[in-house]
């Protein structure tokens, strides 16, 4: 295990280290009043002027969550209608034909959250305009709402005495163009060179060695890839995602595309020390996720490694070495072996990623509950590009609340007194994911509709449901594969991926609106210090307490068991 | 107010479809197909003007004169446009159906050619599905299990297939990242291009 615990600790590093400049870049992306130059900037100037917005006009938190949801809703239309629609549009080399109604809506709901829920098989199901021109536009857009509204929170944290947070239209562009693009420019070339396709040729047909026929599924990758990765997407252009060798084709490209995983959700905790100014106080929030992340891969690989109950009982070989990664090889490609695999099952439910580069269903009971708990924290460790540091400033404001309840002291974060109406929001945020992943498995489990999707018989297909809404009212989008589409599932995942993403979203904005409002109470002997590795032991445990408590009764019926039975 | 959003989003929906969502994917594809046409045409491999698979995707090879690659979960198997997991849990007994017929037909099948040859000795990535359906990679240690039919059916002597195996054994990239792999259609189209039977 030890030259797979060593690619583990390069990819922490590397990490670590291509987000902090990437993060103060990302701070001045947001803050700067003019950025780029004369010619960027009138580019912008041009834009806003096209969508009908003063740029130096901000809007207050209402403003602001009223004109993401309408934005969101208007795309969510948009991309129905682009599936419905799509065999009579170009760019359909390979004659797809219509999306079904119920697949289409769960599947335009998955991509405008950020979700890339998969209910369908992409090579075979989407046209090449679909995946373009709707899915991957959604990869960039939605990518691009969250980093907005991230923003406009931190500017509430940020700012004394202030009824404004920004200008939606001006942080929405600004995500795009100068983070996004740019960086799915570069890692997409990368991966084209390496092997992803890109072209508008159709399906062709091999003729094999031994005289068979073979369709091999090819269109406009790469580019997808890269904003798929960068993005916390994770909706991949083929049904097996990264597994597939035209997504991720050897061992350099996995390794970047997980650094793309987590490397904007790594770089807006630094960017959000940059903007408001505390440093330490980000320092200490990324440590607390370095430390879940890796308490996550340090269960995931080494339950990975020592196999599946039935692969253990087969007698065939699965120790390491002799020229095999060995382990549970099911559902894994040889040039990932084990280490990979479970790194990128770690990292992808860390963030709101949901990419895979193995399948999650034939993980072991304990390596499949890894992805269940982190995705169930809120995705909170580095966490979707927006959404998964707007999550944390939720745990943040708890954890702040109760070391005051402890102190017996006005609970104070980053100058700001946190009282009732900022507790509010902050359980809100908190609490409503989970409440809900509950009570959707829970009916989808004592139903017969609901039973009909799953695939694996005993505690495994339990789980195979607690993922499936876990997975999307967190707007990841991974899934234990074999849960199955019904029109039941499809409406029900829609209303998970709504509410998922919209009730938290707006909850930060209104604690970004109301923290913003406040002024600032200089620090006194009686504060409680948020720049040191107390806070890191008080967060990870509220963390640990709060969502993990939730979910522990759950698990004991799925993985626990699971991991249990020989 | 929401109608300045609506019309916002509209105004704002077309530009980004047109340059995030056509025109720059276009422009892409275009340096791509420039670039690096053959990694963005799909890797594919041509003989004699016919194209005979990609080297990143398993083809299905049955015959006893070449390497076999993982088993494949796609319909048909090694289906490159329908690509999918099993999706079998750790503890399914159709796992263990799969996974057992799978080593019968490996024990069937390179037993002779490898006396003695039991359960403990088949690697784990030669009975169970591969990620992608398409697995265009062996572990080593499945190939040099392989090497002696190989080198029996084709008449061809053990140490130059080993050779042929680790001149198309693929590292880990830059010697560190990912895991040792064979890729099959490489392998055996060289083994074609050695000759024997």
């Amino acid at each position: 295990m030890g030259q797979g615990i060593a690619q583990i600790g390069v990819y922490t590093i590397v990490l670590i280290a291509l987000a902090y400049p990437l993060g103060l870049y990302m701070a001045r992306v947001y803050t700067a009043p003019r950025f780029g130059g004369p010619w960027l900037d009138a580019l912008e100037r041009g834009y806003c002027r096209l969508v009908g917005t003063d740029r130096k006009k901000e809007q207050d938190w209402k403003s602001y969550a009223k004109t993401v949801l309408v934005f969101s809703i208007f795309f969510f239309l948009v991309l129905y209608a682009i599936q419905r629609l799509q065999a009579h549009l170009f760019l359909n080399p390979n004659h797809d034909a219509a999306v079904p109604p119920h697949l289409a809506l769960n599947t335009a709901a998955s991509f405008i959250t950020n979700t890339n829920w998969q209910y369908y098989a992409g090579e075979s199901t989407m046209s090449y305009f679909t995946q373009m021109a709707g899915l991957a536009l959604q990869q960039f857009v939605a990518a691009g709402v969250g980093m907005a509204v991230l923003a406009a929170v931190i500017r509430g944290i940020a700012r004394r005495s202030a009824g404004t947070l920004g200008n939606f239209w001006v942080d929405l562009y600004r995500s795009l163009v100068y983070i996004f693009l740019p960086l799915s420019l570069v890692l997409g070339t990368i991966l084209l060179t390496q092997g992803d396709p890109q072209t508008f040729g159709a399906t062709v047909s091999a003729h094999t060695l031994e005289g068979a026929v073979q369709q091999i599924a090819r269109g406009p990758v790469a580019l997808m890839l890269a904003i798929k990765q960068l993005g916390t997407n994770g909706g991949g252009f083929y049904n097996s995602n990264s597994a597939v060798p035209f997504e991720n084709p050897n061992g350099i490209t996995n390794f970047l595309e997980v650094i793309a995983i987590l490397l904007i959700p790594a770089g807006q905790v630094f960017m959000f020390g940059k903007m408001v100014l505390a440093r330490r106080h980000a320092a200490m929030v990324l440590a607390s996720m370095v430390v879940l992340f890796l308490i996550g891969v340090a269960i995931a690989f080494p339950a990975e490694q020592h196999g599946s109950q039935v692969l253990r009982a087969s007698g065939v070989d699965i120790t390491q070495g002799n020229g095999q990664s060995g382990g549970n090889m099911s559902d894994k490609e040889v040039r990932f072996g084990i280490a990979n695999t479970a790194l990128w099952a770690t990292a992808t439910t860390d963030a709101s990623n949901g990419s895979v580069d193995g399948g999650h269903d034939a993980l072991t009971a304990f390596g499949g509950m890894v992805p269940i708990l982190n995705m169930f924290f809120g995705e909170v460790v580095f966490g979707g590009v927006g959404s998964g540091l707007y999550g944390m400033f939720f745990y943040i404001v708890i954890a702040v609340f109760i070391a005051g309840l402890m102190v017996g002291r006005t609970p104070e974060w980053l100058g700001k007194k946190i009282e009732a109406r900022e507790i509010k929001y902050a359980a809100v945020g908190a609490l409503f994911v989970p409440t809900m992943v509950l009570t959707l498995t829970a009916i989808s489990i004592v139903t017969k509709v609901g039973l009909a999707s799953i695939y694996n018989p005993g505690a495994h297909g339990f789980s195979e449901t607690l993922y499936a809404y876990t997975s999307q009212s967190n707007n990841n989008g991974s899934a234990f594969a074999g849960f199955g589409l019904t029109n039941f599932s499809a409406e029900l995942g829609a209303v998970a991926l709504f509410l998922g993403r919209f009730v938290p979203l707006i909850a930060a904005l209104a604690l970004g609106g109301v923290l913003g409002q406040k002024k600032i109470v200089p620090a006194s002997a009686g504060t409680f210090r948020t720049d040191g590795p107390t806070f890191v032991v008080l967060l990870v445990g509220v963390i640990l307490l709060t969502a993990g408590l939730m979910v522990f009764p759950a698990l004991t019926l799925g993985p626990i068991v699971e991991g249990l039975t020989h | 107010m929401v109608l300045r959003d609506i019309r916002g989003s509209i105004v704002a929906g077309v530009i980004f479809t047109l340059v995030l969502g056509l025109a720059i994917p276009a422009l892409f594809t275009g340096f791509a197909q420039v670039a690096f046409p053959s990694q963005a045409d799909g890797s594919l491999i041509k003989r004699n003007g016919v194209v005979i698979g990609s080297r990143l995707a398993a083809q299905g090879f049955a015959k006893p004169q070449y390497f076999h690659e993982r088993p494949s979960a796609t319909s048909p198997a090694y289906n490159a446009a329908g690509t999918t997991f099993a999706n079998l849990g750790p503890t399914n007994p159709q796992l263990a159906k799969n996974v057992n017929a799978n080593v019968q037909a490996i024990l069937k099948l390179e037993g002779p050619y490898n006396p003695g040859l039991t359960v403990h000795d088949i690697p784990v990535d030669a009975v169970t599905t591969s990620g992608s359906g398409i697995d265009p990679d062996i572990s080593p240690a499945y190939a040099q299990l392989q090497a002696h039919r190989i080198a029996a059916v084709r008449h061809l002597s053990l140490a130059d297939v080993q050779q042929l195996i680790s001149e198309h054994t693929d590292g880990r990239s830059l010697g560190f990242f990912g895991e040792p792999g064979v890729n099959v259609l490489e392998l055996n189209l060289a083994l074609d291009k050695l000759g024997g039977s």
